[in-house]
């Protein structure tokens, strides 16, 4: 059992959970998952993991309310135990100094982002941040990000705070401030990461997303997670999550994502992202 | 004493549900025998001196020992025997091949009456369930050697088991929520009732096996950093990635490995939905590709569902089913219509992205191949349309890709399967044995068990002579 040291809305249907995972939290490293299940009824459900502390033997987890199972684990208290954190799984993201980094994160992704930012700022990278929510009060964790990046830009869709758009509007902010990406990074939903894939492929450099497709036993066995990969049927649980965007095929991913769509009755639509 | 008798060919047999109530049921299928059937078929058996069924299975059970004493109403030690060389007789008698491991091997075959071996052998871990005190053996004084099992299905189970009998002090991980591996998240409720896996279970945590579940060897803590801890490890982790066909439209949605349908099923309790959150789809017309017991449990399971059609495709004829036949006849029984010599080439979708059609081919069997099966061939220009509504893909699976894909030192096959020697199951690895599908590729419970108990022979041996 696995204790809950922190649980707290965030930002309207944000959600952060601490929990203590000591093994989790030494092994861990930047673009891992884990599966929880908050209780022995819930789903087994993927989550990336947006901080740890390895002497506390913890690790902190921003998840977005979306069916009944992440809506259980919304209302879980301080000091309650739940079934399952397992992991780290999936393989970790590559971190080399690739030179200027552009890491982009919106909803959960923000969350989930933040270890990949520190990974790239210590390895000696110019990382240079992109936060991307409806409206400014979606939007957290600037602070802890910030001393990691040489720039730190948002957009909203209300234009609340930072530039008004959407994904694309990355394009004109990076050629604005004169920033030619040697590699980008973009955690968030499926429908955002499948954006900046198509909208920033005209830089020419790998474009590495974090999928997130349905999965089950998230240790290669079940294989509900295959994606198709530069043609090549891949498993998201063991050979990604990280991909190169712009080889995904993301029709095939947004389809086989809506499969249990009528099943998950509570689930919330348009939840500022695309709702996928 | 019995060749004086006359020879007793009634092979008895077991009370079954009938077909079209247990097909809308998930309720074992096989209700086992009365003792007043395991009594009189227990009594059939002739004593031979030199049994050649206990040859034919693979963890050596004194088969002529347990039968004697089940015909002599002496159940308790029926069921001590069998628990000697094997701890997981409620499984075995259930999943066990026996018809082509010890069954075979019974002298009355030539007669067309083998002793029913499984069924007896089920008999005794029944009547063993139903008595109030469970049995477990006397356990040496702890010998201080500590054994990490990695991986709780029937190999790493007869490992811990085996290995905690003896006096070692036996930690086994398991990578999900629930321990048992194949024996939960594969094999339906309806053939195996999960909570014979979770009596197994407790058998051997009384024993004194300690059980750690969520913990993925490999990830959690890698095989290098865990066995500096243990004196001896064994890697039992069984199935990785299902295999697929290959063939167009096979990420539609309507579309499933069989380990996905299964682990919905039985793992996440799918039937359960919604009071169990993960969902598993109840599709009208449903087609499994494969002939093996898991293509069987695919399509059983499907009927369980509601579907009105369930259609197993396979590319050989019925002679080559893998299945075993029991399991080929209870899936007749229960309507599933066998589409043999057939192929698929292309699975169609609707606009919307879900499977609609399946496009195959008819199948004719040529000359026998490397296996001695009959290869099928295709007859061009058969191509016809299926309409369907879900397709379940049971053609196997590759060894679980984690242990072999973080390990040091680890020789591994072409398939990525761990090398370990026959006899013992040692590795290339120091103090790291391996056993089951990991090493095998996809095989039977029992198999995986004889592996385990040869494994934890050679482990104890290690273990006994290291100072």
């Amino acid at each position: 059992m696995f204790e809950v040291i922190e649980i707290e809305m965030i930002v309207p249907n944000l959600h952060l959970l601490t929990v203590r995972a000591p093994d989790i939290a030494e092994q861990i490293k930047p673009g891992q998952f884990v599966i929880v299940r908050s209780d022995e009824e819930s789903e087994r459900i993927p989550l990336s993991v947006a901080d740890w502390d390895r002497k506390e033997g913890t690790i902190t987890i921003i998840f977005m309310e979306v069916g009944v199972s992440t809506q259980k684990m919304a209302s879980l208290k301080q000091g309650e135990y739940i079934p399952t954190v397992v992991g780290p799984l999936g393989k970790p993201s590559e971190i080399e100094k690739f030179g200027t980094v552009v890491c982009i994160g919106g909803c959960y992704g923000i969350g989930s982002i933040f270890p990949t930012i520190k990974a790239f700022h210590e390895k000696g990278n110019n990382v240079i941040s992109i936060m991307e929510a409806r409206s400014l009060n979606l939007l957290y964790w600037k602070d802890k990000i910030k001393p990691f990046c040489s720039s730190l830009f948002t957009i909203t869709r209300d234009g609340s705070d930072g530039d008004i758009g959407h994904i694309k509007h990355i394009v004109e902010i990076l050629h604005k401030n004169g920033i030619k990406p040697d590699r980008i990074i973009a955690n968030g939903c499926t429908f955002m990461i499948y954006k900046a894939s198509k909208d920033l492929s005209i830089f020419n450099v790998p474009i590495i997303v974090s999928l997130n497709p349905i999965m089950i036993d998230g240790t290669g066995m079940c294989g509900v997670c295959r994606v198709t990969v530069d043609g090549k049927m891949r498993f998201a649980c063991v050979d990604g999550p990280d991909f190169d965007g712009r080889l995904v095929d993301w029709e095939e991913l947004l389809t086989r994502r809506k499969q249990y769509v009528d099943e998950e009755a509570f689930l919330v639509h348009n939840s500022g992202c695309g709702g996928i | 004493m019995n060749q004086k008798k006359k020879l007793d060919l009634n092979r008895r047999e077991m009370p079954k549900q009938p077909p079209h109530i247990r097909r809308r049921n998930f309720k074992e299928v096989a209700m086992g025998y009365t003792v007043e059937l395991a009594v009189g078929e227990a009594e059939r058996c002739l004593q031979c001196k030199k049994p050649l069924c206990v040859q034919g299975c693979p963890v050596e059970i004194n088969i002529p020992g347990f039968i004697k004493c089940i015909a002599n109403k002496d159940f308790a030690e029926a069921i001590r025997i069998i628990k000697k060389t094997n701890c997981l007789p409620a499984v075995c008698g259930r999943v066990c091949p026996q018809e082509e491991q010890c069954e075979i091997s019974c002298i009355l075959i030539k007669k067309g009456a083998p002793i029913a071996i499984g069924r007896l052998e089920r008999f005794a871990a029944e009547w063993e369930a139903s008595q109030e005190h469970i049995e477990i053996p006397k356990i040496p004084p702890p010998t201080g050697k500590k054994v990490a099992v990695v991986g709780s299905g029937p190999a790493g189970i007869t490992v811990a088991g085996n290995l905690a009998m003896l006096g070692h002090d036996v930690t086994m991980y398991e990578a999900l929520h629930e321990a048992g591996g194949v024996l939960t998240y594969g094999i339906p409720e309806f053939r195996l009732p999960k909570k014979i896996v979770r009596r197994e279970i407790d058998y051997i945590k009384k024993m004194g096996v300690k059980l750690i579940t969520n913990f993925v060897v490999g990830k959690t803590k890698t095989v290098d950093q865990l066995i500096n801890n243990y004196d001896a490890l064994f890697i039992a982790t069984g199935a990785g990635l299902p295999w697929f066909m290959n063939i167009p439209g096979e990420n539609l949605n309507g579309v499933y490995s069989a380990n996905e349908y299964l682990t919905r099923m039985n793992l996440m309790k799918g039937f359960n939905f919604p009071k169990s959150s993960t969902p598993i789809k109840k599709h009208n017309r449903v087609a499994v590709v494969g002939g093996g017991n898991v293509a069987m449990d695919c399509a059983r399971t499907a009927a369980r569902l509601g579907a009105e059609e369930v259609y197993i495709i396979y590319r050989r004829s019925k002679k080559e089913l893998p299945a075993r036949l029991e399991e080929v006849e209870n899936a007749e029984e229960e309507g599933v219509i066998f589409k043999l010599l057939t192929l698929p080439i292309r699975l169609i979708g609707d606009e919307n992205g879900w499977l609609k059609e399946i496009e195959c081919l008819r199948m004719k069997l040529g000359e026998p191949d490397q296996s001695g099966r009959r290869r099928p061939i295709k007859i061009e220009g058969s191509e016809f349309i299926m309409p369907m509504d879900a397709c379940i893909i049971a053609i196997g699976n590759s060894p679980n890709p984690i242990i072999p894909n973080t390990t040091a030192d680890l020789e591994v096959g072409k398939w990525r399967n761990i090398i370990a020697d026959e006899k013992t199951g040692k590795t290339s690895k120091d103090k790291v044995w391996a056993g089951g599908d990991i090493v095998t590729g996809a095989a039977t419970v029992i198999l995986a068990m004889g592996a385990g108990r040869i494994a934890a022979l050679s482990i104890n041996e290690y273990l006994s002579g290291e100072k």
